[in-house]
């Protein structure tokens, strides 16, 4: 195995090389573990970094059913926003990522009040015009032209550190630690809010839940509106890894549904549970076999889980519903 | 009688929102005549009969003698949409929604190109025989997603093909990035019109009367309520499994054709276009008939031939077409046609 990784990874040892060339005497077992090391390091940010692009897919999904196929050109659209707002407009950079966030919780609003609320319930309907309008944000970006390595939102504090051997920057560890606040956070605000009290209780049953006087329509607006913010705040944070494109919009839709499926539609620690088993079989793959593989093993990863569970692991609320 | 007369009667009673004046639908004494008494007494009532039928079947015939070249193409790229929005139509009645006929397309567009670029089969052999295993194939795919309903199918046909995509372009298999080359043609460009427009015209009717008859029941029937479905004795994962073969086959089917047609074959086939505009087609055309699907077909991909110079805008539009019909529209088109044809409407007073 160690032959066939050190020629078969590109990049990714050669870096390794340097930070071990750093110490005087390099044993092979010594780069070897700080190989490994930094393959759990980097296994982590990626597994954090699709909880965070499936969270909010999950949360609209999970409370009012919706599955927002639009949710790859929201993340996509706040981006753009962003730099538009940071470029064009010049505001300082934390203002306008902040007014991003909240223009695209206001268009997932709209979507609902104006599309959505009229093939509420027809689930194959909602699918249709979810995509259809994310196709058209998309491709409408891609054909303005906004493509190119000048489109990219700068890093909040540019610095990095080593950890167990690797080094590591600033972004990916805030990444780390919003991602967690996040989901401390949504727990919170689900478990002690009387909104997110309310979240559940529609995601529960929906007619128990308007006969206690709670607006099913508007907690669903309110869903779908919250998982668009999610999807601009996950994307706040993870374009300065890279820069914005269009293609990321599908990119980011596919991640968040694979990881949906294999934790199970409509729950938050399936999701959690599902990103770390991606992300970390993505990333070790990519070290130890090859980057080529990567896409392979969320394949084969969906295919197994259908096929032994096909609710996911974690669907067990709804495994009645959807089980046929 | 009895569906035609009903479904007049509930057209009334959704027009009495108008709380003056309601619109009311009546079959035409033609129509009731026609489709009720089987005497058939003038050439007119059968002429009312047949025209709907004729009237695609000549223009199938047609077309291709007309058009010019250029058009000729067209004309192919219109009939390959409408196969795949008749193969989305079929899958969409039995309640799986596909949002990756792509994945179909570029099956039985690799398992022809394989089989003539690899062992040099006449492409007249090579297109059925990869139509079946394309079929095989993608089945075997989406066996696992059949036993979950709602929008996991939809999820999971989204993601394949842009994940096959990915790793063909890794594995460097079937010729990776640069794909496979130098692929035989059809013998001549009048096989490979009436080839295509012999298949449409077989599939639209063929599958037509399918969902017309007692086994399209069933399949229309896992859609409304699958668990009824089960309650009288009839196994549907097995229906449902013959639906994704029957609409698979006719994707791959597709595909291979458009593989001899190009003589090439690359990661282009799992591209977006081939999943987006069959979808468009069948909403916009109205879901259910596959005539909808056809009509639809031959509404946007000449009006996206037009709209060339716009580029990638027409995605943009298919987008929002999609949007538009699916909320204002949800029966599309051919319905909407339908109903003026066979019946006539007038406002009358409500008591």
């Amino acid at each position: 195995m160690g032959a066939a990784s050190s020629s078969d990874t590109e990049d990714k040892t050669v870096s390794f090389d340097i930070v071990a060339g750093s110490h005087s005497h390099i044993l092979f077992e010594e780069n070897y573990l700080i190989m490994f090391l930094g393959t759990i390091v980097y296994a982590i940010v990626n597994s954090v970094i699709l909880a965070l692009m499936a969270i909010g897919f999950n949360l609209t999904f999970g409370i009012s059913g919706v599955a927002n196929f639009a949710y790859g050109a929201l993340y996509i659209f706040s981006a753009y926003a962003s730099w538009m707002l940071l470029n064009l407009l010049g505001l300082p950079y934390f203002l306008s990522a902040v007014i991003s966030i909240l223009l695209t919780a206001l268009l997932g609003a709209l979507m609902y009040r104006f599309v959505l609320l009229r093939v509420r319930g027809q689930a194959l309907s909602e699918v249709i015009a979810t995509f259809g309008i994310g196709l058209a944000i998309l491709e409408l970006f891609r054909y303005l032209g906004f493509v190119g390595f000048e489109y990219n939102l700068p890093v909040f504090i540019d610095q990095s550190f080593l950890i167990a051997g690797t080094y590591i920057d600033m972004q990916r560890i805030l990444i780390v630690i919003i991602g967690t606040v996040l989901v401390v956070a949504l727990w919170v605000f689900t478990h002690h809010t009387s909104l997110g009290l309310a979240f559940r209780g529609i995601a529960q049953d929906e007619r128990t839940a308007l006969s206690l006087g709670i607006d099913s329509d508007r907690i669903a607006t309110v869903a779908v509106s919250f998982g668009a913010g999610l999807a601009a705040i996950a994307a706040t944070i993870i374009i300065p890894l890279g820069s914005i494109a269009p293609g990321e919009g599908y990119e980011v839709l596919i991640k968040a549904l694979a990881v949906c499926i294999i934790g199970g539609l409509g729950s938050t620690g399936g999701v959690i549970v599902a990103s770390f088993i991606i992300g970390f079989a993505e990333r070790f793959t990519d070290t130890y076999i090859s980057s080529h593989w990567t896409m392979i093993v969320s394949l084969a990863a969906i295919l197994i889980v259908l096929i032994v569970k096909p609710s996911g692991l974690f669907g067990k609320q709804k495994e009645l519903e959807e089980r046929i | 009688m009895g569906k035609e007369g009903f479904r007049s009667l509930i057209n009334q009673s959704t027009i009495q929102r108008h709380m003056k004046k309601r619109k009311e639908r009546i079959d035409r004494g033609i129509k009731a005549r026609s489709s009720d008494i089987f005497a058939l007494s003038s050439w007119r009532e059968m002429l009312y009969l047949a025209a709907p039928r004729l009237i695609p079947l000549i223009g199938f015939l047609v077309l291709p003698l007309i058009l010019s070249t250029y058009w000729q193409k067209v004309l192919l790229s219109v009939a390959v949409f409408a196969l795949l929005a008749i193969s989305w139509d079929i899958l969409a009645q039995t309640g799986m929604i596909s949002l990756g006929q792509a994945l179909f397309f570029g099956m039985g567009a690799y398992a022809s190109g394989t089989l003539n670029h690899y062992l040099g089969w006449h492409p007249l052999i090579a297109i059925p025989i990869a139509s079946v295993l394309g079929g095989l194939v993608c089945t075997a795919f989406l066996l696992p997603v059949l036993r979950l309903r709602g929008i996991y199918f939809s999820m999971v046909t989204l993601i394949i093909p842009l994940m096959l995509v990915r790793i063909v372009e890794a594995t460097k298999i079937f010729g990776g990035t640069e794909g496979l080359s130098s692929i035989a043609s059809l013998p001549s460009k009048w096989i490979e019109l009436y080839l295509i427009m012999g298949a449409l015209t077989a599939a639209l009717f063929g599958f037509r009367r399918m969902l017309g008859s007692d086994y399209g029941l069933v399949l229309k029937g896992i859609s409304d309520n699958d668990r009824s479905v089960m309650n009288a004795g009839i196994n549907i994962y097995w229906f449902k499994i013959q639906a994704l073969f029957i609409s698979s086959c006719i994707g791959a089917f597709s595909g291979a054709f458009m593989t001899h047609v190009y003589m090439f074959v690359g990661m282009p086939v799992f591209a977006l276009d081939y999943s987006i505009l069959p979808i468009a087609a069948a909403v916009v055309g109205g879901p259910g008939t596959l005539a909808g699907a056809t009509l639809g077909a031959f509404i946007l991909v000449p009006l996206s031939e037009i709209l060339r110079g716009i580029g990638g805008l027409r995605i943009v539009f298919y987008g929002l077409f999609l949007v538009v019909f699916i909320v204002a529209l949800p029966e599309g088109i051919f319905h909407y046609v339908q109903s003026k044809y066979h019946q006539f409407e007038r406002w009358v007073e409500v008591e």
